[in-house]
């Protein structure tokens, strides 16, 4: 595992001039991923944030082969790029190793992605798929994606009089995807940077499938100090809203195990995002309760493999 | 001397990918195309086809693997139908702005519902916009020709588009007829491997599909509409090589007795030889007829089409396909070449055979006699049950 001086001095593959917000996770996660992935990386995007700010013809900001591909396909995308390299590489055509990853944020990979995700796995292409998941499609402008949590006001689960945001809990899809008997899967934050280049590393490392999903602040569409950002993902795990864990090789692993959890209140009303449930103690208890019987099950699962 | 193989239009699409020496084939199963994954599959398998399959979990995905695979400078093949390639449309727009020069062979199915498995154009002609080129073929020995000759034009610099290699669902796809096979050497001096001007190169790296602002877009897509227009002298160089290597000879159209001809019908695909039977049987009777089968519909071959009716007296469009509210394609094509011409003869806009319904050389002595009584104004129907 290279250390942040390190990884300071590989170079910037993900250069500064792109357009994101200020307090922006994506980049902070994307940078990192190339900091760790190197050179001879291709990177297939799916639309959304990071493929936006970071590829204005004639400006980008990838110093790797980047391909952007429409929303719902960027694992389908990257299945033919590591095929077609596999295939030149076989005629002796193509002569390096070369490392492929598929990015897409929790719209493209949750939702619509989902499906192209699911068979670039069962086919065992040679990728590391990352998810930066912030939650909601914030490219559109905040709207719910089933990686919105519970009780989150977006522009399509708005807080009203009625109904106070989204009422369905989040989809678990580091769990679909170690349903797919994958070698390589994790969440992680930008918080904790040596753990998430450590997984990268791992992930990059595999001679198949590997799959990240990563928790990414995003100040505009969570209402959240930019400043707070690293802050706020930190939260995330001490209150067990966002679990750092990895299944490898069959065996689960919780990275980060709060010695004494936070209170969800402490993560929630840091944001916007929640702040209509401030005086509603029942739909609080259920967020804290759906946490608790996730984490003890994630206890469970770490108990039983290992 | 070549090979002779019995084969069916299926078979025949496959072994023009073989031919072709595809380097990556990304495909989904649909009836009736299932045959040329089975074949592909099964050639792949049993090493005597030196290719990557990638079995992918739809249609989108194929095309979005093809792109991702051809980006990389590998030549990129896939084949669906109907259904399958309306799932692929958003990816049939990317493959021409990403400029990959996938071929792609689609058995022409009507769409559902109602649910059909049988043929019609309706699948491809409403594709037309995105910016494929488009082959109807209408011998099995005219698919398997046509994928080599698709992948030369599709690859070729001042092309760079993908194009499609289109067949009648059934009329081809599963019935056999004899093809003449090519040597893989003379095919390969023919075809020689791809390389592109830009690829996805770790030593030279570039962005794929960036956001384009209003600044930049307009001027790509004249870049497309310039290269459809290349295509035409690209296509005929292809074809001549062709001719001079196989001694097969193909035009952006296919013209049958209509130097003297006072009618000429204008189809496209397997009715358009049906229609080669009727031509003869009026010919015995004294009738001057003729027909134009567009080989080629993107680009549109204009001058062509212009040069083959510009002394017509009559003009009858048969459209095994239906634009709801307008009509057939192929009509609206033919009148809109002809706006311009000195020759203002009447044209006639014919619908049969659609969902698969046979149309026979009867169908067309039909069209040719309903010609005689019919208003051009009117979208005309062949064989509509009360």
């Amino acid at each position: 595992m290279p250390t942040i001086k390190e990884l300071t001095r590989t170079g910037d593959l993900f250069t500064s001039g792109h357009r994101a917000c200020a307090g922006c996770g994506g980049t902070i996660i994307l940078r990192l991923l190339m900091a760790n992935a190197g050179k001879n990386t291709v990177v297939g995007a799916a639309t959304g944030c990071m493929e936006v700010v970071s590829t204005i013809y004639p400006y980008t900001s990838w110093d790797v082969n980047f391909v952007h591909n429409a929303f719902e396909n960027s694992a389908a995308t990257v299945s033919g790029i590591e095929t077609a390299y596999r295939a030149l590489k076989k005629k002796g055509k193509i002569k390096k190793d070369i490392k492929f990853i598929a990015y897409g944020g929790d719209g493209g990979t949750f939702d619509i992605g989902l499906q192209s995700l699911s068979g670039a796995v069962e086919r065992g292409h040679n990728m590391l798929y990352l998810c930066y998941n912030n939650g909601a499609y914030m490219n559109t402008g905040i709207q719910r994606s089933s990686a919105t949590p519970f009780g989150a006001h977006t522009t399509t689960s708005p807080a009203g009089s009625k109904i106070k945001g989204k009422m369905q809990q989040r989809k678990d899809l580091t769990e679909i995807m170690i349903a797919h008997d994958m070698k390589y899967v994790a969440q992680a934050t930008p918080h904790n940077w040596s753990d998430l280049s450590n997984k990268i590393n791992k992930a990059l490392a595999l001679n198949g499938p590997a799959f990240i999903n990563v928790l990414s602040p995003c100040p505009l569409g969570w209402g959240s100090d930019p400043a707070q950002s690293i802050q706020i993902a930190k939260l995330a795990v001490e209150t067990l809203y966002w679990p750092v864990y990895e299944y490898e090789n069959g065996k689960y692993k919780i990275n980060i195990k709060p010695k004494k959890p936070k209170d969800i209140e402490e993560f929630l009303f840091v944001q916007n995002r929640f702040k209509h449930l401030k005086n509603e103690k029942e739909l609080i208890d259920k967020i804290r309760k759906h946490l608790n019987e996730k984490w003890n099950e994630l206890l469970n699962k770490e108990k039983c493999t290992n | 001397m070549s090979k002779q193989k019995v084969m069916m239009g299926n078979h025949a699409l496959s072994y023009g990918a073989v031919v072709s020496k595809v380097n990556v084939i990304s495909a989904y199963p649909i009836t009736p195309q299932t045959q040329v994954v089975e074949l592909l599959s099964e050639l792949c398998s049993n090493g005597a086809l030196d290719s990557e399959f990638i079995k992918v979990e739809s249609e989108h995905s194929a095309m979005a693997a093809c792109i991702g695979a051809s980006a990389v400078g590998a030549r990129t093949f896939t084949a669906t139908s109907a259904q399958g390639l309306a799932l692929m449309h958003e990816m049939l727009h990317w493959a021409v702005g990403a400029r990959t020069p996938v071929v792609m062979g689609n058995i022409n199915r009507s769409m559902g519902p109602p649910w059909t498995i049988w043929s019609e154009q309706t699948d491809s002609l409403s594709q037309r916009d995105t910016g494929w080129l488009q082959i109807y073929a209408s011998s099995n020995q005219e698919v398997y020709d046509s994928v080599p000759i698709a992948f030369k034009i599709a690859e070729h610099k001042k092309v760079q588009l993908p194009v499609m290699v289109v067949l009648d669902a059934f009329f081809l796809s599963h019935t056999s007829e004899n093809v003449m096979m090519m040597d893989l050497d003379k095919a390969e001096t023919y075809l020689p491997k791809y390389k592109p001007k830009h690829k996805l190169d770790v030593n030279e790296p570039y962005t794929f599909g960036a956001l384009t602002t209003p600044e930049w877009y307009y001027e790509l897509r004249y870049k497309i509409q310039k290269a459809h227009e290349n295509a035409i002298s690209v296509i005929e160089e292809a074809q001549s090589e062709f001719k001079d290597m196989f001694g097969r000879e193909y035009g952006l159209v296919e013209e049958y007795k209509t130097a003297d001809a006072d009618t000429i019908l204008v189809a496209i695909s397997t009715a358009a030889s049906t229609a080669k039977d009727t031509v003869d049987e009026l010919r015995e009777k004294g009738v001057k007829a003729g027909l134009l089968r567009l080989r080629f519909v993107r680009p549109f071959p204009f001058k062509k089409v212009r040069e083959v009716l510009s002394s017509a007296k009559k003009i009858l469009v048969l459209d095994r396909n239906l634009s709801p509210g307008i009509g057939g394609i192929i009509f609206q094509e033919i009148k809109s070449a002809m706006y311009n011409e000195s020759n203002k003869a009447p044209i006639y806009g014919f619908i049969a055979g659609l969902g698969g319904r046979d149309i026979t050389t009867e169908t067309i002595h039909n069209i040719f006699e309903e010609a005689e009584k019919q208003d051009p104004k009117n979208i005309i129907w062949m064989e509509v049950k009360a």
